[in-house]
């Protein structure tokens, strides 16, 4: 009896051990899987299949009931998103499970400002959708379809949206100030010319309402211009030329006429001080991108409906936009490459430019009526569909390098900031911004 | 015919042996269960931490000697030493160092003096004690990243309530993220704010565990309030003061998640110029913003490497205060 007793204990305890042992070990397994590369296998026993995709913020895909209507025409086929809220977060996530070859999303979103990195040393490890069935490469603006595709000629993603510059302003503060107000002439005001935007600039201050600067960051100012430029960071055969680039000077320059007149605001754009400047009216203009109305509408509130109008810009320029993309190692290649081809196809994106604002990579989406008519309500039933249009016809197609995105934050974000908002001299912020670049590239 | 009885005999007599040497093996088996049973029961821990701590600690330092980026986690390149010689010419990476030890002094001493204070205070005798307990400990319960957007908030430069208030006695707004000295302090007050609380509840039990007679010998030969806490708790509280010290310092090296926050967009920068960026920062940066994985491994190992050579001199120190009022008091 007592024997028998010891050994049920220690089959007890055995047991218990091991089972204690499962548990964590299968505890601390559960956090370093990620949810997509469980359901990526598919099939859940009625064959049906669930294809995963991975975003970073908002992409709006759900919001404008696009997955829906997919499950409808596609019975058998559920999608499921997983966002990431920051891109900084999602993209070395997708880097490091490129590297093992797991946890991938059956599609990955990835970001204008990372796809020559993508297409330069990744390309290899996602499917060529250029040869996918039902996609249209010409049913793309070119210079949208060029940035995603090798020298070889495989396109790793398909354009999601794009985003052509506009200014928005303040009706109330340009009259307070003595500027016209009509949209028209407003853009009139520095048609050609990202200079005559700054000479208004000093035109507003001059009588500026009491608390208010013409812009908001000169950071801004600096995106807005260089993403109208041709060669920026790198040159054609991939160079480094930041350092010396015209472009880049030019931009620089204009953001630190900016400075000196005092017509920032002085904020860091996409912080809370930023926010709070959209509601209480601080500043008076903004570079707006399709993209950035959702984001003034929700910001600036019901207090300043109809106070702000769309004026085109000085000159074309695209700042910002996506692209869908299906890495070679998800086992649902098939599904995605269908869904990825779905979502991005010309009447998908008309339909997420109507309901959530991102403007169509797809230029075949222009003629639709969801893009032809498209008012925009907050802004005084602005025709934003016609005026973004306009705004997108002459974008150049811009050299973008690896590191592009490195740079260009560096440049707003250490350089332009420092004499902003630290009071430090022209030359020793861009001597900072240099040796942080130079720190963040050197191997 | 004797022999029957002696086969009998014999029989029952190996029987018996056999038993016996069952017995015995059953016994040794008991005994071998008594003597490893307890590693089985503490196994798991051992697994665990062999897996998701030692392993990852040895992989981050042999990652720390190659050349590797997040482009391609798996292809390493044997680099030595460079990437710990590398930092020693990085005026960035000494930049965070010297901002994690200011950020670490000026968050952690005041943090432990209002503890003792607050302690010593829940230590009387009052009115809903356990409620005054348990607010002390809601700042720690709260997650990092609610805690310090409404910070944001309060230090805001345009429409902060800090700056309000500060106005309302006819000071100037201050540009608090912008500032060497004030990010850092306005860093410092998330970590002040979260972690006093804590501090002081771990005061507050070592408090209750000081006799009693002492303060009642104190108070006969004269002592006040005040010099009980100078000669009586404090000096009870020792142990336990050390080991907040302890546990505060290796806080203050990894400090990250408050100072990322703090910086809003870009926030690994910790500022235009890194006037707050920690090591916790520096690491993040290099490692995920910039991709180089060996860099941001080594930074990782110098920050436990800087441990490693800090707790020798905290003993010193101990030691050397112990030996001073020990021998006074003798």
């Amino acid at each position: 009896m007592r024997m028998k007793s010891h050994t049920s204990h220690r089959a007890v305890a055995l047991t218990a051990v091991v089972a204690l042992g499962a548990v964590l070990l299968a505890g601390c397994a559960d956090d370093s899987d990620t949810p997509g590369s469980r359901s990526s296998g598919g099939t859940n026993g009625k064959g049906k299949i669930t294809v995963t995709i991975g975003v970073f913020g908002v992409f709006g895909y759900k919001q404008a009931g696009l997955y829906d209507e997919y499950e409808r025409l596609n019975p058998g086929v559920t999608i499921k998103e997983t966002s990431i809220e920051r891109l900084d977060q999602y993209y070395p996530q997708l880097l490091t499970h490129l590297g093992t070859g797991s946890g991938m999303q059956d599609i990955q979103a990835l970001e204008v400002g990372n796809i020559s990195e993508i297409v330069n040393r990744h390309s290899d490890q996602f499917v060529d959708l250029g040869k996918a069935q039902g996609v249209d490469k010409n049913s793309f603006v070119p210079w949208k379809w060029a940035q995603a595709t090798t020298a070889s000629g495989r396109t790793v993603g398909l354009g999601t949206d794009i985003g052509p510059i506009a200014i928005c302003y303040r009706k109330d503060l340009f009259k307070k100030a003595g500027l016209p107000t009509d949209p028209e002439k407003v853009g009139k005001l520095w048609t050609g010319d990202w200079q005559k935007y700054v000479n208004a600039g000093k035109a507003y201050m001059a009588n500026a309402p009491q608390g208010t600067t013409f812009v908001d960051a000169a950071g801004g100012v600096y995106n807005a211009v260089i993403s109208g430029s041709v060669e920026r960071y790198y040159d054609k055969d991939g160079k480094l030329i930041y350092k010396d680039s015209p472009a880049v000077k030019e931009a620089w320059n204009l953001a630190m006429d900016v400075i000196e007149g005092k017509m920032t605001a002085k904020l860091k754009q996409f912080d809370q001080t930023w926010d709070q400047a959209y509601a209480n009216g601080r500043f008076a203009t903004v570079s707006c991108p399709p993209w950035m109305l959702g984001y003034i509408k929700e910001k600036a509130g019901t207090k300043a409906e109809d106070q702000w109008g769309i004026a085109s810009a000085p000159k074309p320029a695209n700042w910002g936009g996506s692209f869908l993309s299906v890495p070679e190692a998800v086992k649902n290649k098939d599904e995605a490459i269908k869904l990825a081809t779905w979502l991005t196809a010309p009447e998908q994106q008309a339909k997420l430019f109507q309901k959530q604002g991102s403007f169509p990579s797809s230029q075949a989406a222009y003629e639709l009526p969801e893009v032809a008519s498209a008012k925009h309500d907050f802004f005084d039933d602005a025709p934003i569909g016609e005026i973004f249009t306009d705004a997108a016809k002459d974008i150049p197609t811009l050299v973008i390098g690896e590191k592009d995105q490195i740079i260009q934050n560096t440049i707003t974000d250490v350089g332009i900031l420092q004499v902003e908002q630290q009071g430090k001299t022209p030359d020793q912020g861009w001597a900072a911004a240099v040796k942080d670049i130079d720190n963040a590239l050197d191997q | 015919m004797a022999v029957p009885p002696a086969k009998q005999g014999g029989a029952a007599h190996r029987e018996r042996l056999k038993a016996e040497r069952k017995a015995e093996r059953r016994n040794r088996r008991y005994r071998r269960g008594l003597r490893w049973s307890p590693y089985a029961f503490i196994a798991p821990f051992f697994l665990c931490f062999t897996a998701f701590g030692l392993f990852p600690l040895l992989y981050t330092g042999w990652t720390s000697l190659h050349h590797v980026s997040l482009n391609d986690p798996t292809a390493m390149e044997w680099d030595g030493l460079h990437n710990y010689t590398r930092l020693l010419e990085d005026e960035f990476f000494w930049n965070a160092l010297r901002n994690t030890f200011t950020i670490g002094v000026i968050s952690t001493v005041p943090q432990l003096l209002m503890a003792l204070g607050v302690a010593q205070l829940l230590n009387y005798r009052l009115r809903g004690s356990t409620f005054f307990r348990v607010v002390m400990l809601t700042p720690y319960a709260t997650s990092v990243a609610a805690a310090t957007l409404v910070f944001v908030l309060l230090f805001g430069r345009d429409y902060g309530m800090v700056n309000w208030a500060l106005g309302q006695v006819g000071i100037d707004s201050i540009d608090w993220q912008n500032g060497k000295w004030s990010s850092q302090i306005a860093v410092s007050s998330i970590v002040i704010w979260r972690w006093t609380g804590y501090n002081a509840l771990i005061y507050l039990a070592a408090m209750q565990a000081v006799p009693n007679d002492l303060y009642e010998s104190a108070a006969l030969d004269g002592a006040s309030r005040w010099q009980q806490f100078i000669h009586v708790t404090i000096p009870s509280l020792r142990p336990t003061i050390q080991f907040t010290v302890v546990v505060s310092t290796i806080g203050a090296t990894q400090l990250f998640g408050e100072p990322l926050l703090f910086g809003g967009a870009g926030g690994q920068k910790g500022g235009a110029s890194h006037q707050f960026q920690t090591l916790g920062l520096y690491m993040y940066e290099q490692g995920w913003i910039n991709f180089h994985l060996g860099r941001a491994a080594a930074i990782a190992w110098t920050m436990f490497l800087i441990l490693l050579v800090i707790f020798p001199l905290y003993l010193a120190v101990i030691w050397a205060l112990r030996k001073n009022p020990g021998e006074k008091a003798t």
